[in-house]
């Protein structure tokens, strides 16, 4: 056999991934200079999923706007709605009852743990452990239906209501969430025997996208991509809102930064809900579940409509002439989603619509870093980069 | 710190820049003017016991007829160690839309300020790579200023002509049973 005298040539070469591709999680597109395998350089492309929230916002009324923040990061869509209720309630300076601020506390967590489930299950999924997937869905399949027998959504629901939510939590609803929080340790043990000491999980994972806690901050990361650096951020404990300070938990916190400790503490998080749910069960109060002031600007409930003058009144005026004009000013709220730090930043101009609505969406800075984390690496471990920060494109691209 | 304290150390630093404070719900506006926004922004992050570490968000306002400059950039702060926040307004006027870029002081402005260009034009001087983000390229007009109509352009987008003519040429393909 001839000897080849002649080393190999090495070129590089430019690679499009996606926007159609399974483990971009959406509609996400990469385009990778490629060195053999190392990836010189990672420049992505968003936008695709663009619907222009902002703008839409601005011609609604502030009730009107709240289905809009469903379809933003469309698999926690709970923990949006709240979040845009807050920021508004704060614009008007009303406060939600005990009863509803519980009631949305618990939601938020639910969603926290689904979505938390279906990032799990893909990012497995993607690193070729495929068995994760069919069982978490499992669980997240009964909190959908939970959802579903809350108020008749599953996943777009706008359930919370500027100062309450819609309806009351029946008792049976309860009883299964009650029975849920305590099936589900076992479930995310389950998750645990499949990959936590799994060999090529950890190789796959440990020492992969590394980036330092001060980097991780200059950034901008929030949530869990950002204590996995070993940051203790969690605007839960730092600005509470809703009954977060009545709950006792704790905040997970990473110490490399790498892939692995994202998903340590992703799945310590979904133990941590688990708890807040628990108590919130335990302690939720009696009480009111809309704010005594909220009928000036949210619709009246259906049945006292037909029944009760006073409602009906309000009803029409708010359909006819528009709702309550909120204060003069700005206001940023921001409240920890499960995928980060989901800011609202809303200016009244003293009319009944928002003047400007802008989203601070978690996922749109993590996609950003996305070049940061792939660069220097392996092009195997860009898929592995991808599924760790968590990206939802409905929320990126707004 | 207290917001209103920060601000007041920051109109005591830069007095000429410092136009306006304003406080609403307890968050604290400092408005400013855009010339020298790199220099107190890099004074902001780098005072030891004031530290903004943390770029929150970066956004564009346009103020069309309310008031006499147009365009406001929206920079909210925050520090990681002292927890405190604050929220900057660069007032940027409609003939030269034309800011500094923060980009060398926090990495994370970098998307934030290419979103500010394609939905209000305002540019970033200093930008790396100044591009659309959410909009393709070649789109015409930047849609949050508040001239753009609501129900979207009066002219179809080209690529949009693109895809249906695909479409309709592709259509001889689809599997009729």
């Amino acid at each position: 056999m001839e000897r080849i005298e002649k080393p190999l040539q090495t070129k590089e070469i430019t690679l499009n991934m996606g926007p159609q591709h399974p483990s971009t999680h959406g509609v996400l597109r990469l385009v990778l200079e490629l060195d053999g395998e190392t990836v010189v350089k990672c420049t992505p492309y968003v936008g695709y999923l663009h619907r222009g929230i902002e703008k839409l916002a601005e011609g609604m009324t502030y009730m009107q706007a709240l289905p809009l923040t469903d379809r933003l990061d469309y698999i926690s869509s709970m923990a949006n709605n709240v979040g845009y209720c807050l920021a508004v309630e704060r614009l008007f300076g009303i406060e939600a009852p005990e009863r509803a601020k519980f009631i949305r506390t618990m939601v938020c967590e639910m969603t926290r743990i689904s979505s938390h489930i279906i990032w799990i299950a893909t990012h497995a999924l993607d690193l070729g452990a495929m068995t994760v997937f069919l069982y978490s869905f499992r669980e997240r399949e009964w909190i959908l239906d939970l959802f579903e027998k809350l108020c008749g959504a599953r996943l777009t629901v706008s359930y919370p209501r500027i100062g309450g939510v819609r309806n009351d939590v029946s008792q049976e609803f309860l009883d299964s969430l009650y029975k849920f929080t305590e099936e589900f340790p076992k479930r995310i043990e389950e998750y645990e025997t499949l990959i936590d000491q799994n060999r090529i999980w950890l190789k796959r994972t440990k020492g992969i996208g590394v980036i330092s806690a001060e980097e991780a901050i200059n950034w901008g990361l929030t949530g869990p991509t950002l204590r996995g650096s070993g940051v203790n951020y969690d605007i839960r404990k730092r600005f509470p809102y809703d009954a977060y300070d009545k709950v006792e938990f704790d905040v997970p916190v990473g110490k490399n930064g790498d892939v692995y400790d994202r998903y340590r503490c992703r799945m310590e998080e979904l133990r941590q809900s688990n708890r807040i749910i628990k108590q919130c069960i335990e302690k939720l109060p009696e009480g009111p579940i809309m704010a005594p002031d909220a009928p000036k600007f949210t619709l009246p409930p259906k049945d006292r409509v037909l029944a009760d003058m006073e409602s009906l009144i309000h009803h029409f005026v708010l359909i006819t002439k528009g709702p309550m004009a909120a204060p003069e000013g700005e206001i940023y709220v921001a409240t920890e989603v499960p995928k980060g730090e989901l800011g609202f930043y809303i200016v009244s101009d003293g009319t009944g619509r928002p003047y400007r609505m802008r989203v601070r969406a978690p996922s749109f800075v993590h996609a950003s870093v996305l070049k940061r984390l792939c660069e220097g690496g392996l092009v195997a471990d860009v898929i592995a980069n991808i599924g760790t920060i968590d990206i939802v494109l409905g929320e990126c691209d707004r | 710190m207290e917001p209103l304290e920060i601000a007041e150390k920051l109109k005591e630093r830069f007095p000429e820049e410092v136009k306006d404070i304003r406080e609403f719900r307890g968050q604290v506006s400092v408005t400013v003017k855009k010339d020298r926004i790199v220099e107190i922004c890099r004074w902001l992050h780098d005072e030891p016991d004031l530290h903004f570490d943390m770029l929150k968000d970066l956004c564009g306002v346009d103020y069309l007829g309310k008031k006499p400059i147009r365009f406001e950039v929206v920079y909210t702060l925050y520090s990681m160690n002292h927890h405190h926040m604050i929220r900057l307004k660069a007032e940027v006027p409609e003939e030269d839309p034309e800011i500094d870029s923060v980009i060398d002081i926090w990495r994370g402005a970098d998307w934030h300020e290419r979103e500010c260009y394609d939905m209000f034009g305002i540019k970033f001087k200093g930008h790396p790579d100044l591009r659309r983000i959410l909009l393709p390229e070649d789109w015409e007009g930047h849609p949050l200023r508040k001239d753009y109509p609501e129900k979207g352009p009066e002219k179809e987008w080209k690529g949009f002509q693109e895809v249906l003519e695909t479409a309709k040429r592709l259509q001889e393909y689809v599997w009729k049973g």
